[in-house]
């Protein structure tokens, strides 16, 4: 009876990711019809004419003027994750050796269920907290810092120039590097807690610092799981959506010129636009969103099965508090 | 005292002014997570509790003004489904990934599509709730759609839980059992999951905790009403908390600001007081582990 109940409802994830991308598929099909590769390398999301004008495109009908192309969307995923991680790792993984060798047990315990509890707060109470009081105190204390000193030569100049309000293409990045130290620092310290004491000791006795076991024995030996658990948590940064949706200023077919400029991603786009679309008429509006939806979930798969695999084959068994 | 170090090594007084670094660089990485938490934690509080009046939690919602009862007997009770639909489903694959899977064909197609799920943007996921089930099949925003989207994302999740809290079960419990000729499923009901209930209920509690939390998944699904859930699973929109937290903290009134961060406030006790119990459960029953048995 055990078995049969439990394979029964193997049958739901099963069926529940048939679902899923067939719906996308079929919903995604007349917008890879229409736009090709195009919509990869396009910049403008014109939702064309509102006025019930339509035209002919490779046998789908569409609103005349209407052009539809992610690369802006596609870009702010991969720049806003980017950042994410470029904070999150080195935080995390410091976080971890804090928690597992700086501080006495008594004090780490309590902090390491903090740093777990981050995980668990809803993304749409980080994102009120990012834009009404991490961006404007970023913008306001922080970014001119940077941006003032910053040498107008080429690539440096990118951290230059304005610094707008604090909506926009680092806060983004910031946020969600935020929302993924729990996942990453997590896992990275059960794995730290795996690491046989005797070749840290004998490092010790061999005179090394803390420091230096903390980086030529403790770290390699754990290297693969901690790969798997920043994977892990990029996977994360690149479907979130609510908090960046609050955070990025949404700015639809734009690249920020700079570090700070507003933005949008994938995600976001999504949870913003789908609203207005489902009113085209000719559903060419919503079948693009499902393009879009289609291209993040191929990029959030491919990353967390890659991470899956890498945290399996490194034997981690830490799970964070979140949905990772 | 002279220094003596081998050409090529750093000295020795730079190593330990490296390993102090060190654990500066330590500590400033935990206050950089620990303090946006807390600076987190007391803004949402700060800003709720000057206007906090517990009439929020009896009367209905008037979109950017008025209570939360809607919306917090809604988001209970889309727990309450979740537990029901997910917690179900999600125990059952667990378990028999765990005790029967062994040599199961189809067994590795299961385990990648719960991987694969655990993956999927909860935004596409209410992309897909909206279109095909919502729009396409006419179910309107209402209470099953929402649920199995929910459903859809957090049960890798408690699978996953359950079958790792069962692998932690000693093999000596399972071995007891079958020597003292207890059947298969009696044994796996009163001896193995029994032990391993604590972690269960611990993965139960965090994807409720998740689902409680979501907004992306039902702003397309679960619609919004200033009214009570109804008993009816279609047609009826539902509220939820944090559709009142997204909505409302840029409309232009105070008393839509006054909206967002109570919602906040009640999200935030909800989620944590469950998360909290998770841990203690966890801490509680550590002797049934593997490790420690």
């Amino acid at each position: 009876m055990w078995r049969l109940g439990g394979r029964v409802a193997t049958l739901v994830p099963v069926g529940a990711l048939v679902f899923l991308l067939a719906v996308l598929a079929v919903k995604a099909w007349p917008a890879i019809r229409v736009s090709g590769w195009g919509y990869l390398t396009g910049s403008s999301w014109l939702p064309g004419s509102t006025y019930g004008g339509v035209e002919k495109v490779h046998g789908v009908t569409i609103p005349v003027g209407a052009h539809y192309g992610a690369w802006p969307l596609i870009a702010g995923t991969l720049q806003t994750s980017a950042i994410a991680l470029v904070f999150a790792v080195p935080v995390s993984i410091l976080t971890a050796f804090a928690l597992t060798e700086g501080l006495p047990s008594r004090i780490a315990r309590p902090l390491g269920f903090v740093v777990e509890m981050v995980a668990g707060i809803p993304s749409v109470i980080i994102g009120l907290w990012g834009v009404l009081v991490l961006g404007p105190f970023l913008a306001h204390d922080v970014y001119p810092l940077i941006a003032t000193h910053i040498p107008n030569v080429p690539v440096l100049s990118y951290f230059g120039g304005s610094v707008g309000y604090g909506e926009g293409l680092v806060t983004s990045g910031l946020v969600l590097g935020l929302m993924i130290v729990p996942i990453i620092a997590s896992t990275t310290r059960d794995l730290f807690l795996q690491v046989p004491a005797l070749p840290q000791e004998g490092a010790r006795a061999l005179g090394m610092t803390d420091a230096e076991v903390a980086r030529r024995v403790t770290l390699p030996w754990v290297r693969s799981g901690v790969i798997g658990a920043a994977v892990l948590g990029l996977g994360r940064a690149l479907g979130e959506t609510i908090a960046v949706a609050m955070v990025s200023g949404s700015v639809l077919g734009v690249v920020s010129p700079n570090l700070y400029g507003t933005m949008t991603t994938i995600a976001a786009t999504i949870v913003s636009q789908l609203d207005s679309a489902a009113t085209d008429g000719t559903g060419f509006a919503v079948a693009n969103l499902a393009e879009a939806g289609l291209l993040l979930a191929g990029i959030s798969i491919a990353v967390n099965l890659a991470a899956r695999a890498i945290v399996r084959r490194s034997g981690a068994l830490g799970a964070p508090v979140g949905r990772a | 005292m002279v220094e003596i170090a081998p050409s090529g090594l750093p000295s020795t007084r730079w190593r330990h002014v490296r390993a102090r670094l060190f654990h500066l660089l330590m500590l400033g990485a935990l206050a950089l997570v620990v303090g946006p938490a807390l600076w987190l934690v007391g803004g949402v509080v700060a800003r709720a509790l000057p206007g906090w009046r517990w009439s929020v939690l009896t009367t209905l919602s008037q979109g950017t003004s008025g209570g939360l009862a809607n919306a917090v007997v809604g988001t209970l009770v889309l727990m309450a489904g979740v537990l029901v639909l997910a917690g179900t489903t999600g125990v059952l694959t667990g378990i028999y990934l765990s005790e029967f899977a062994e040599g199961s064909r189809g067994v590795h197609v299961v385990r990648v599509a719960i991987d694969v799920l655990a993956g999927f943007p909860s935004i596409v996921l209410g992309y897909v709730g909206y279109v095909a089930l919502c729009v396409g099949l006419g179910w309107g925003f209402s209470l099953l759609p929402a649920l199995m989207i929910l459903s859809f994302m957090v049960v890798p999740y408690i699978a996953k839980s359950t079958e790792s809290s069962l692998h932690q079960v000693p093999t000596a419990y399972r071995e007891g059992a079958e020597a003292l000729g207890m059947p298969g499923g009696h044994a796996l009901r009163r001896v193995v999951v029994r032990s391993a209930l604590p972690g269960i209920v611990t993965g139960l509690l965090i994807a409720l905790s998740i689902a409680g939390g979501e907004t992306a998944p039902l702003l397309y699904t679960a619609g919004v009403t200033n009214n009570l859930p109804t008993w009816s699973l279609l047609h009826h929109p539902i509220a939820y908390l944090t559709y009142y937290v997204w909505t409302d903290w840029n409309q232009p009134s105070n008393a839509a600001h006054v909206v967002s961060y109570d919602a906040s406030l009640i999200l935030l006790v909800l989620v944590l007081v469950m998360l909290v119990v998770a841990r203690v459960i966890v801490a509680r029953t550590q002797r049934h582990s593997e490790s420690s048995a």
